[in-house]
């Protein structure tokens, strides 16, 4: 055990004040006052900012850089607008049925989803899509990212820990179209040669990994390519809470006679995993979203099988295929619906994860049982 | 418990410690693999297509051989312009006011959360929100809009920098010591100016990094300019039309039938990594001089 040595902050002592209501004159809007400032307003500072003659300019330049808080809200509600707007068409049309419902083409006989040419629209293949493909990617990411965790917080010789970060912070840092084309050249073709004709001998009773697509695209490839690209952000936060899990905690656990494996199980994750839970809800929230790797591997039929080695196709893919080439204003408001139920998604479940996470880094994490 | 059974016991404790670390290593191994494989095929296949061709053409039509993707760089530097010079500016404004006027406020937080929100918006919902805010319609108040064109990538490619610029600018700012700002104040100097020539210039090793680190994530989006710039196969450096980005081109040479233009997206990817590597580096060249370390 090697002893930490932390470099105290800097910090001014800070003088608590009552908060003054005299001082609060001009502020007409109320809500974005005073109030909970303590640090900004130290006795010196409000002295000398009283004192100063730039009032104008002071004031312009915090109303600017008001303009400039108010406009990432001005951002937000524009772009939430203009998917309210753009699939209003689909809306009227399809209302709740658009998420379960399936349709059968009065001349072949045949059950669709997705029919263009007859303007019936059904999300539901591209939200079983990306379902599957995500929790896929999270089946494969997740142990992985935790291994890589433990390797690089516990076991890690201390040469190796700076170039192996460094190694997985740039996975994080590849553009998801090289992730694509990598997966599209390389990937895909050893799957289709090696790994899934071993699926199928093995696993082909079960039903889920039958032998009819020849392509190797399909969900299997776009799990595996998006869990490469989730790994670094489940692994990299996994590796920040346990890091944040106090060194008290482990000496505790190794006194009491445990082996290592044992520190780490009981020291470490059981307190740290409330944060480990958030970061894979964020790399979920990753995987949901992701969009160019997945629409190069996926296969791009809008259907649902079974076999997880079939084509398929999420809800970013079909947005990135047909979007440009929408047929008719009615094609391109289902595609601006499905956009909107993914930014509702990816938002919920990344302000889960952002709770879940600041639970344990802000929190005390020897509490966390 | 019989000695025999405490033997047994301890025995098969030490063989899960030994069995964990070597999965925990088999893991690491595992992870590591794949970038290799992604950077040596990089290496490999652009390496030996990338010649000086490549960055003096323009593309050449199907089943024409050779070309290059001089449009594209050049594309991708004016998008890239634009974005910065939208996201930047705002989001350092953002993150100014998060951490000198707004700080505790409702606010303040509001807008903290927000730009969380639009950190995780998917970026292909971005470019759908941004296709139907200037490219659906034309609107008198918002230039060059009615129509696929560079300006409104640009601006797709802007608002994914500013959440980033804005959470790291307020995080670094919140590391100055008050000392520093109360000395300026005590010399009459005037708040506003205290900010920008005190505060923010101490804490600019960091902002760089957070601006470095959202230009080199918007550098390799592809989704938003999908539907806002659109691409073009020819060479345009104006706003109002359609523009090649380098990982739009990619993407068009990777899904079409020919080698030729496989080698081209390879070449492509080839270029567009060492950019987004060279930055990162940087970043963590600056930070490790840098005084003020951030988390990020």
């Amino acid at each position: 055990m090697h002893v930490e040595v932390k470099v105290p902050e800097i910090r001014v002592p800070q003088v608590q004040t009552q908060p003054e209501p005299a001082n609060r004159r001009e502020k007409g809007s109320g809500e974005a006052s005073d109030e909970g400032r303590p640090e900004a307003h130290s006795p010196v500072r409000r002295f000398l900012l009283a004192r100063g003659n730039s009032a104008v300019a002071d004031l312009g330049f915090h109303w600017l850089m008001v303009l400039c808080a108010l406009s990432i809200f001005g951002i937000v509600v524009l772009i939430v607008w203009e998917l309210l707007k753009g699939s209003h068409l689909a809306w009227a049309s399809f209302h709740f049925g658009f998420f379960y419902k399936s349709y059968t083409d009065a001349y072949t006989g045949q059950t669709s989803f997705w029919d263009p040419v007859n303007g019936q629209f059904s999300a539901v293949p591209f939200v079983y899509g990306t379902l599957v493909s995500s929790f896929l990617a999270l089946l494969i990411a997740v142990p992985l990212a935790i291994g890589v965790a433990i390797f690089l917080t516990e076991m890690c010789p201390r040469v190796l820990r700076g170039p192996l970060a460094f190694l997985t912070e740039l996975l994080a840092a590849i553009p998801s179209i090289v992730y694509g084309l990598w997966a599209f050249f390389e990937l895909v073709p050893l799957l289709r040669g090696q790994v899934n004709p071993l699926l199928t001998r093995t696993l082909g009773w079960t039903g889920f990994f039958s032998d009819d697509n020849p392509t190797g695209l399909g969900f299997v490839a776009a799990a595996v390519i998006l869990a490469i690209m989730i790994l670094p952000i489940i692994s990299s936060l996994t590796r920040e809470v346990m890091t944040a899990v106090p060194h008290s905690q482990r000496e505790a656990v190794l006194a009491l006679g445990a082996t290592r494996w044992e520190m780490i199980r009981m020291g470490v994750l059981r307190n740290a995993r409330i944060g480990i839970v958030g970061g894979i809800i964020l790399g979920l929230g990753r995987a949901l979203g992701e969009t160019m790797a997945v629409t190069m591997v996926i296969g791009n039929t809008p259907e649902i099988h079974k076999s997880l080695l079939s084509n398929g196709s999420s809800m970013a893919s079909v947005i990135a295929n047909e979007f440009a080439e929408a047929v008719s204003d009615l094609h391109r408001s289902a595609l601006i619906e499905i956009g909107l139920a993914l930014f509702i998604v990816t938002i919920i479940v990344n302000a889960l994860a952002q709770v879940l996470v600041w639970a344990v880094t802000r929190g005390a994490p020897s509490q966390a049982h | 418990m019989s000695r025999g059974q405490f033997q047994f016991r301890s025995r098969l404790r030490g063989a899960t410690d030994v069995a964990v670390t070597t999965l925990a290593i088999l893991a690491t191994v595992l992870v590591v693999t794949p970038l290799l494989a992604i950077f040596g095929y990089l290496l490999y296949k652009g390496g030996a297509s990338l010649n000086m061709a490549f960055f003096t053409n323009v593309p050449k039509p199907p089943g024409e051989l050779g070309g290059g993707m001089a449009n594209a760089i050049l594309g991708s530097a004016i998008l890239l312009l634009l974005a910065s010079a939208i996201g930047i500016p705002i989001g350092i404004g953002g993150g100014i006011f998060l951490a000198e006027f707004g700080r505790g406020s409702k606010l303040a937080n509001a807008v903290r959360f927000t730009a969380d929100v639009l950190n995780g918006v998917p970026s292909i919902v971005m470019g759908v929100g941004v296709y139907g805010l200037i490219v659906s319609q034309r609107h008198f108040y918002i230039p060059f809009s009615g129509h696929f064109s560079a300006f409104s990538g640009g601006v797709a490619l802007g608002i994914m920098m500013i959440p980033t610029v804005c959470r790291t600018t307020e995080e670094m700012l919140l590391m100055v010591p008050h000392a520093v700002r109360e000395a300026a104040l005590g010399l009459g100097v005037p708040n506003w100016r205290s900010v920008l020539s005190i505060t923010v210039r101490t804490a600019s090793p960091g902002i760089i990094t957070g601006c470095m680190l959202a230009f080199a994530r918007v550098a390799g989006e592809t989704a938003p300019l999908i539907f806002t710039a659109l691409g073009n196969q020819f060479w345009s450096t104006s706003l109002n039309q359609p523009i090649a980005a380098l990982p739009l081109q990619i993407w068009i040479y990777a899904q079409s039938p020919y080698d030729d233009w496989h080698r081209l997206a390879w070449a492509g990817a080839l270029v567009l990594i060492v950019l987004i590597v060279l930055s990162v580096s940087l970043v963590r060249y600056v930070t490790s001089r840098g005084v003020l370390k951030g988390t990020s």
